[in-house]
């Protein structure tokens, strides 16, 4: 059976490598020294996808994003690996989402999208952890979810065969299409950009990414999926009361650097001496042993 | 009404211990707040074999949601009995696991009653909240408050308008106490059909395998854990050897694990265990509060790093300066040499 496939994506800064400069000294976050990554489980769901259109004929695979123009660049990274199209969620309504709004916003845009069969995304983002985005987007639209996927087992006959992570062990489950999937980091790694991709979407932009004097507009004119489709929340028939800031029932009611309650602590150098000291200490004090 | 519940999660007929840490958790919010502590659990088969595992927490009242297909867990039947319970019973602060189950069900019942939900909280307080922009005063609602942005600040959270305020928490992050094995709690067995339509089984669990835990690195009094400076998997085999002197356990931070150098059932830290042993040895961790929040409550930190102005440096009892290559393999012979 052909499917339609939608792949959640996120762009994110890169928390896994912080490095000192990625504070302020007001203790805010510095984005600007943390580089813009393709969330790394949202890659893992992307695989799946890319695999379930391999396996039947006649399949499509979007990449549905939400973010500032620059997270195009998401698309064009499902492309380069084999999506066939894509969309960017890009609109100041959208800014300052909680799960609730994001998940509103991304309901509605896959609504707008029509019949998809399967909409599969990495089970949570590194910039929050929170592992809720995916359930809410199934709830909003209706559909069952299977979440901590490791494996799409088989897709037949109007149902899909999940082999999904649980507290201390594994279990298969069955669901009837259509439905939401969550792709745990467990999954095969996704595959990397295909050359001819590459070459063939490199120029793939959405509107707003493109400078007012863009020499590459008669490209533009001449191929027409190097623009990618850009959706505003009037585009997606979005309530702008369900979006963004607006939407979002969790406040932050504050942000702290964390002050560790400095110990007194005895520093010691890596020579025997020091090390044999120590252990001796531990010891003494049936701190070990 | 405006009561404080608990989403209990079980195994077969045995209550999680995550849970019962969070009716206690649950029980010292609803005395502070001057409400009663609901609880809720789904199963099969559990009529009769998990009151005892709940009502001692201090439980005012359990509904007990006893049926066909509800065990093993799958998200529809158990999001419909808590979101239409909900409607009943309106609570205003809501806790369950922060479990595959959990981070599961939450989002799904936080979405349909259009309330927010907090992931992974460290710490649950009641407190008052200025919303500036409105100005509207609001007391006791749920501080819910947590690392965020990979660990590197840690934020507070409010739901000041959406009830209930719903929060996850990790095993082991709350303490578990008995208030009384025979607190006299009411126990209801309401109808599951009045809650769950037929439509809501239709995913099946064709398949499960539980195993046994690999490791006790909750229970363990002293644990070696790697962080990114062990450099390698063959450089953790020097951990695991140190452990298996010091009759403890192997953990690990969460960039040693992404760097694929040791499974993720080991991972400590808000997105992993919370461990307190009496001893944490941290061979190559910089300390983001993302682990940090993990370990804190260790008795004794020994920190081996090369950077004597590593984070985790701060909270040490011990910082050894130097490589993991080099100090482990000499603790190793110096235990050995006068451990007699």
């Amino acid at each position: 059976m052909s499917l339609k496939i939608v792949v959640l994506a996120k762009q994110v800064p890169d928390t896994r490598n912080v490095g000192k400069d990625a504070m302020t000294a007001e203790g805010t976050v510095n984005r600007a020294a943390l580089p813009a990554i393709f969330n790394p489980e949202d890659m893992n769901a992307l695989e799946q996808a890319i695999r379930l259109k391999e396996q039947n004929p006649g399949s499509s695979v979007g990449v549905l994003t939400m973010g500032p123009p620059r997270a195009g660049q998401i698309i064009r990274e499902g492309l380069y690996r084999g999506a066939d199209t894509g969309w960017l969620l890009t609109d100041r309504l959208f800014a300052g989402a909680d799960t609730l709004a994001t998940s509103y916003a991304l309901a509605t845009a896959i609504k707008k999208i029509g019949d998809v069969d399967i909409v599969i995304g990495g089970r949570q983002a590194i910039d929050g952890d929170t592992a809720q985005v995916g359930p809410q987007v199934a709830q909003k639209l209706g559909l069952n979810q299977i979440t901590y996927a490791e494996e799409i087992l088989d897709c037949k006959d109007g149902k899909v065969t999940v082999r999904r992570h649980i507290d201390g062990g594994v279990e298969t489950v069955v669901a009837p299409l259509p439905c939401v999937i969550t792709v745990n980091g467990s999954a095969a790694p996704c595959r990397p950009a295909n050359a001819r991709l590459t070459m063939k979407y490199k120029r793939a932009t959405c509107p707003l990414e493109r400078p007012a004097d863009d020499k590459y507009a008669a490209l533009y004119e001449e191929r027409p999926y190097l623009t990618l489709n850009q959706w505003s929340v009037a585009d997606v028939d979005g309530d702008p009361q369900q979006c963004g800031l607006a939407g979002s029932p969790t406040k932050v009611k504050a942000v702290q650097n964390i002050v560790f309650q400095a110990k007194e602590s005895k520093t010691l150098t890596s020579s025997d001496a020091d090390v044999e000291a120590l252990v001796k200490e531990l010891l003494n004090e049936k701190i070990i042993g | 009404m405006n009561n404080v519940f608990v989403y209990c999660e079980i195994e077969g007929t045995k209550v999680a211990e995550v849970s019962q840490e969070l009716l206690t958790k649950g029980r010292k919010l609803a005395t502070e707040l001057g409400v009663q502590l609901h609880a809720v659990v789904a199963g099969t088969g559990i009529k009769g074999a998990v009151e005892n595992q709940i009502l001692p927490y201090g439980v005012d009242k359990l509904f007990v949601f006893d049926g066909e297909g509800l065990f093993p867990y799958t998200s529809a039947p158990h999001t419909d009995i808590l979101v239409n319970l909900f409607k009943e019973e309106n609570p205003q602060i809501c806790l369950m696991g922060a479990t595959v189950i959990g981070r599961d069900l939450g989002p799904r019942v936080s979405s349909s009653l259009t309330s927010g939900l907090t992931a992974d909280c460290t710490q649950l307080e009641i407190g008052d909240y200025d919303d500036k922009k409105n100005g509207v005063h609001y007391d006791n609602l749920l501080y819910q408050i947590r690392p965020a942005f990979g660990g590197n600040i840690v934020a507070t959270i409010v739901n000041p308008e959406h009830r209930p305020q719903m929060a996850t928490v990790r095993e082991g992050v709350m303490k578990r106490e008995v208030v009384d094995e025979n607190y006299k709690g009411e126990v209801v067995y309401p109808e599951v059909a009045k809650y769950v339509p037929d439509t809501d089984y239709v995913v099946k669990v064709i398949d499960r395998h539980i195993e046994v835990a690999r490791h006790n690195l909750k229970g363990a009094p002293i644990i070696v854990a790697g962080g990114y400076g062990v450099g390698s998997k063959e450089n953790f085999d020097l951990l695991f050897k140190l452990a298996k002197e010091l009759h403890g356990e192997v953990g690990a931070s969460r960039a040693a694990v992404d760097a694929g150098w040791i499974d993720h059932d080991r991972q400590i830290g808000q997105t992993g265990l919370t461990v307190h042993p009496k001893v944490y040895i941290a061979c190559g961790i910089s300390g983001q509060i993302q682990h940090i929040a993990g370990m804190q409550d260790s008795g004794i930190i020994i920190s081996i790093n090369t950077d004597p102005d590593a984070p985790i440096n701060k909270i040490a009892d011990y910082v050894i300066v130097g490589s993991v290559e080099e100090v482990v393999p000499k603790l190793i012979k110096y235990y050995k040499q006068n451990n007699k």
